[in-house]
């Protein structure tokens, strides 16, 4: 299965410069580009130094709707290349337009019934412009739905801010999206792209737990742990100017698989539009392994089977992301659909 | 292939890819996989049993689910079954709606 990196971000956030530099980084001379531009002339991939067969440039614009067969059609497309030893790839990035929801990218990888045997999610990269990040994420939900959508996320032109608006907004991005990895471009490129998979991801999902909070993050965590597990009302980041509010179930005993699935298939049917993100680590009946589960809206990827729990308790734990819900509603509901009594929603 | 959309192979829904008895073990293993099959249409009809709407396997390959009044619907992919369960019952289900928790809570303290 060939990795499919997703590099998304708001229009002038940097994407194309940081495409650039990761493409010339040697781990990256096996990639296979393909560019999504808004508007009629495309000049992002006048941008990039290297234009050869393996750079495909997607001419429809918006990538919202029709362009999700423009990009099956693309990777089909290098696929078969490849299967004539035409060219030779062993990853793709997608750079998406700034208006892009990641989602029905994300979707086609999974769905596609020919393109979902040959190729994997890779990750979602997230630029985020730390000068006007503020302004975008208050006036555009696409700016929220692609940073709530990210594994990792990179800050560009921090040379830019002053002292103290970094951490500021760090602790706003960690309220959208708690369980991403947030970095700036002057990272390593094997650290911006390193360790993509169920350990980051697990690795990400503990170090949330132990999130050491700013001076402007308005986190509750540090006081809802004297709650009663159940009345922490709370227990979680919540963004009043953008509505989003994102928070952790976490589950003593183990899951049954089948009805957590039905639960969630239900939850994601009825509610999927508001929810953007659901990530979670499982430790399910008749399982020693920890499961991480991992969805973008409607849509769920394959669960991955982890080699082993992280450090830290052996305890279940989903974060969502979402808008308009109730995390006490989701907590009733899990514990009542689930039939496990030591559930509690947390920051 | 799916009856709604028309493309092979639908039902590969993401709760399949659990490496358990009865979910990998498609071509042999008969009894785990009826297990696993029967532990579906239970979790699936202690949902839609609040609604009086029923599950069952048709034909082994594809789905029915049924309402109070008789009426049926048979389709091939569990992803579909929501939808399906909709449109029969004439009602959502809607995980939190309070009334449906409080209904899951007390089949759960029976």
């Amino acid at each position: 299965m060939t990795p499919v990196i997703l590099l998304t971000g708001f229009l002038g956030s940097g994407k194309t410069t940081l495409l650039q530099r990761l493409l010339q980084d040697p781990s990256m001379a096996g990639a296979a580009v393909l560019i999504n531009e808004f508007g009629e002339v495309g000049l992002d991939h006048h941008l990039l130094d290297r234009i050869d067969d393996n750079v495909v440039l997607l001419k429809s614009g918006c990538i919202c709707c029709t362009v999700r067969g423009e990009v099956a059609d693309a990777l089909s497309n290098l696929d078969s290349l490849r299967a004539r030893s035409e060219i030779a790839f062993d990853r793709v990035v997608i750079e998406t337009t700034g208006l892009a929801d990641p989602y029905p990218v994300l979707q086609t990888l999974t769905a596609h019934p020919v393109l979902r045997s040959h190729f994997t999610n890779g990750g979602v990269l997230t630029t985020v412009d730390a000068v006007n990040a503020r302004l975008q994420v208050e006036h555009r939900a696409e700016a929220v739905r692609q940073i709530a959508a990210a594994d990792r996320i990179v800050l560009t032109k921090t040379d830019l801010t002053e002292p103290g608006e970094d951490q500021a907004l760090r602790d706003r991005l960690t309220r959208i999206n708690p369980a991403a990895r947030i970095m700036t471009t002057e990272e390593p490129v094997e650290t911006i792209l390193g360790g993509f998979g169920p350990a980051a991801f697990a690795a990400a999902l503990v170090s949330h737990e132990t999130h050491q909070c700013g001076p402007a993050c308005d986190h509750e965590g540090h006081h809802h742990h004297h709650h009663n597990a159940h009345s922490d009302h709370n227990a979680a980041h919540h963004d009043e100017a953008l509505g989003v509010t994102s928070f952790s179930l976490v589950i003593e005993g183990e899951i049954d698989w089948t009805m957590f699935g039905t639960w969630l298939t239900l939850l994601l049917h009825k509610h999927g539009d508001r929810i953007f993100r659901v990530k979670g680590i499982l430790a399910l009946e008749g399982e020693d392994r920890p499961i991480a589960v991992h969805g973008v809206q409607h849509l769920v990827h394959a669960p991955t089977h982890m080699t082993h729990w992280p450090d830290g308790p052996r305890q279940s734990r989903i974060v969502f992301i979402l808008e308009g819900l109730s995390p006490e509603q989701i907590r009733r509901s899990f514990a009542a659909f689930t039939g496990l009594s030591g559930v509690r929603a947390a920051a | 292939m799916c009856s709604l959309c028309g493309i092979l192979g639908c039902d590969d829904h993401w709760t399949n890819a659990i490496a358990r008895p009865g979910v990998y073990t498609r071509n042999h293993d008969m009894p785990a996989r009826r297990a696993e099959a029967a532990r579906r249409l239970k979790a699936a009809n202690d949902i839609l049993s609040y609604r009086r709407v029923k599950l069952d396997v048709w034909q082994g390959r594809s789905y029915v689910v049924t309402s109070p009044t008789g009426a049926s619907s048979v389709f091939e992919a569990l992803s579909h079954l929501w939808p399906e369960a909709e449109a029969l019952a004439g009602r959502d289900f809607d995980p939190l709606d309070d009334a449906l928790i409080s209904w899951m809570e007390a089949r759960g303290d029976a």
